[in-house]
């Protein structure tokens, strides 16, 4: 009994995880329409921007945090200033082809700067090891994901919904010259909803680190997960990429505690049948845009 | 070019003229009487890629041992043209086709990982000239050519004598986490019947996906089957997370010990993994603290150079290129494939791992394995040797 709680926390905050690191995507993919598969690369900037504050200069690793997505996020607002833009009324295979690009670019960029070994980011020690409630192995630093993760969620949520902003966003996405008639700056709340999700990424990528690893080749590794969050989830909402996450990180726990020898397949085969199940993602809109 | 010659004469001419002095130079260069004075070692290593430590490592030992016994043995000068593959084999063969048709290599040598050897194997076949395996473990790769000779390891040489040190020293029951590719299946197969034999029983095996993100759900597992030890191979750059996730799960705490070959405390990665790697043992044939006069020298020259202590793949590329230089002194210079696979046959010398030779009749090294602990040794982490057995041969051999 106790081993299933410890995997559910394991797997709950395994989902946390994917999702900071994959809503950034749900954003651009699912409310912008523009593929952006350089997602991971702006993870990756944050991961090791976080490394060298805390391992090099000795930051405290919270403080770290907050800077790990700013300078994601200033990294997506200035690509997206100068790149991105050119490519909105362009093909979707253009905005792959030139995005795979950069991911590529970015794995050579931070070989040839960092290195290619992976690297770790020095914690606290008051974010290692396990503490037992009623015999739940509960991990400090897995504990510290699901609470940053679960706070960001609810305030996602709160500004796509509540706020002036979320409004102009979503009006923005349905009807872009409508909106631009009703005095809303399209292409500013773009560029800065496209770093808001750098930003995320990036701070995804500074909480992975410990747990994913973190080297180079992080971008194209995680690429497929991200994809499978977006797809399953559906990319209209934030809600849908949220519990497919959950889905995904509990499942994919619980695979390889229960029937190793599957390995990673499980997170492949749920993807399959839930795509069969509802090929728009669990809550993707039933119409074609 | 005619084109151009219209549009202006004078341009042309000196394009003309700089292309014929480039054609010339290039002539000279392919000269016979220089070719003769030269050989080249085509050496194809992963520089990219998640296996890029291996190939830094190799290139460093052999740029250190060149720098150490000069550029010239039985009067001609070596030649290393490095190629990177990226670990990729397909990029492995291109590589190693390149050498030999356009750059008409004497050696091939390097290969980061099995998959590579092997793709370069009927290559070597055919071209009739040496591959020297510096880093690769799985058994089978030496039998695949007549030319392969090896001075990296086998994992059949460590993983049986771990089993058999487990079986002899109150290990009973043995939990096994490897990666599931042919050197992580060669480790757990060999480590599983040394163990078995001597009393041993593995109560659980998992065997994780090389692209593994996460060991948590694994070691969970391994933790609710209360073994004496986990026995663990996984490549060598994935120890670090797998030594922090199981601190992080308390297994050291719930006297879990972890035992294997040596790839998972790699003295290239094993400073960053915290204090929770103390007491691994592991059997493994080369450790940077090996107490040698030789190995002192190595592991100081090594840091003084590049900075960094040199691992077990940095003394693979070391005798590798000692065994081609020793090969062509004894060939006095002939450069004959087949009569320098002959020379290597049968050599023996001090490494800094200790003393080692080449099998005659399987072209592997035979070599000591050390069993070793990891201690704090001047405030660094060191696996500190503490047992050894001598000229082990690969186990991995199909009997003929």
């Amino acid at each position: 009994m106790t081993s299933i709680l410890t995997n559910l926390f394991d797997g709950v905050a395994y989902g946390m995880l994917l999702f900071v690191l994959a809503c950034g995507l749900a954003v651009t993919l699912g409310l912008m329409n523009f593929v952006n598969l350089a997602h991971g690369a702006f993870a990756m900037a944050g991961g090791y921007v976080c490394m060298v504050l805390v391992n090099r200069m000795g930051w405290p690793f919270f403080a770290a945090l907050p800077l790990a997505f700013v300078s994601s996020a200033a990294i997506g607002i200035a690509l997206e200033r100068t790149l991105y833009r050119h490519l909105y009324a362009r093909s979707h295979l253009d905005q792959v082809l030139f995005t795979i690009g950069l991911t590529f670019m970015s794995v050579a960029a931070v070989d040839y700067i960092q290195g290619s070994s992976r690297v770790f980011i020095n914690l606290p020690a008051a974010l290692q090891g396990q503490f037992d409630v009623f015999g739940v192995g509960i991990g400090r630093y897995r504990l510290m994901i699901i609470v940053i993760c679960g706070l960001l969620t609810v305030g996602l949520q709160m500004v796509l919904a509540k706020t002036r902003f979320g409004s102009r966003l979503r009006a923005a996405v349905d009807d872009p010259r409508a909106a631009s008639g009703l005095g809303i700056n399209v292409p500013q709340v773009f560029a800065f909803t496209f770093a808001f999700g750098c930003g995320l990424a990036g701070l995804g990528g500074a909480l992975s680190a410990e747990i994913l690893g973190l080297d180079p080749y992080f971008p194209l590794k995680f690429m497929i997960y991200f994809l499978i969050v977006v797809t399953v989830g559906g990319s209209s909402s934030i809600t849908g990429p949220f519990l497919a996450s959950l889905l995904l990180g509990i499942g994919d726990v619980a695979g390889k505690y229960y029937v190793p020898k599957m390995g990673p397949f499980v997170i492949y085969t749920m993807m399959i049948v839930i795509l069969i199940w509802r090929p728009n993602g669990l809550f993707g809109r039933t119409a074609a845009r | 070019m005619f084109e151009r010659k219209q549009l202006s004469h004078k341009a042309s001419s000196k394009v003309t003229w700089t292309t014929a002095v480039a054609a010339l130079a290039g002539l000279a260069g392919f000269a016979p009487a220089k070719a003769a004075d030269s050989v080249k070692v085509g050496l194809i290593l992963p520089m990219t890629g998640g296996q890029a430590s291996t190939g830094k490592q190799i290139e460093n030992a052999i740029k250190l041992y060149m720098q150490q016994n000069g550029d010239t043995v039985a009067g001609k000068k070596i030649e290393i043209i490095l190629k990177d593959d990226a670990a990729i084999p397909d990029k492995t063969k291109t590589a190693a086709q390149e050498l030999i048709v356009n750059d008409k290599v004497n050696f091939i040598a390097g290969f980061g990982v099995t998959p590579a050897a092997l793709a370069a194997a009927p290559l070597a076949t055919q071209a009739k000239i040496p591959e020297v395996v510096m880093a690769a473990g799985t058994s089978i790769i030496t039998e695949r050519s007549p030319y392969i000779v090896r001075t990296s390891f086998t994992l059949a040489q460590s993983s049986t004598i771990i089993g058999d040190w487990a079986a002899k020293n109150g290990i009973k029951k043995v939990a096994t986490l490897t990666s599931d590719y042919a050197p992580g299946n060669d480790a757990l197969n060999f480590f599983k019947q040394h163990f078995t034999a001597g009393g041993g029983e593995v109560v659980e095996e998992v065997k994780v996906p090389l692209q593994n993100p996460d060991f948590a759900p694994f070691l969970q597992r391994m933790k609710d089957a209360k073994p004496d030890a986990i026995f663990v191979f996984v490549p060598a750059g994935q120890g670090g997370s797998f030594m922090k996730q199981y601190a992080e799960r308390g297994l050291d705490k719930a006297g879990i010990r972890v035992i294997g070959p040596g790839d998972v405390t790699d003295d290239d990665l094993l400073n960053n993994m915290g204090d929770a790697v103390l007491g691994t043992v592991t059997a493994h044939i080369y450790s940077a603290a090996h107490p040698s006069q030789l190995n002192k020298d190595f592991v100081a020259a090594y840091k003084k150079a590049f900075g960094n202590r040199p691992g077990f793949m940095a003394v693979g590329g070391y005798d590798g290129i000692h065994l081609i230089y020793a090969a062509l002194k004894k060939t006095g210079g002939d450069t004959d494939g087949t009569k320098l696979i002959e020379a290597m046959k049968g050599q023996k010398w001090e490494s800094p791992r200790g003393p080692i030779s080449i099998d005659p009749e399987t072209r592997d090294i035979i070599q000591n394995v050390y069993i070793r602990k990891v201690e704090k040794v001047d405030g660094e982490l060191y696996n500190v040797e503490f047992q050894t057995f001598e000229a082990v041969k690969d186990p991995g051999k199909t009997k003929k």
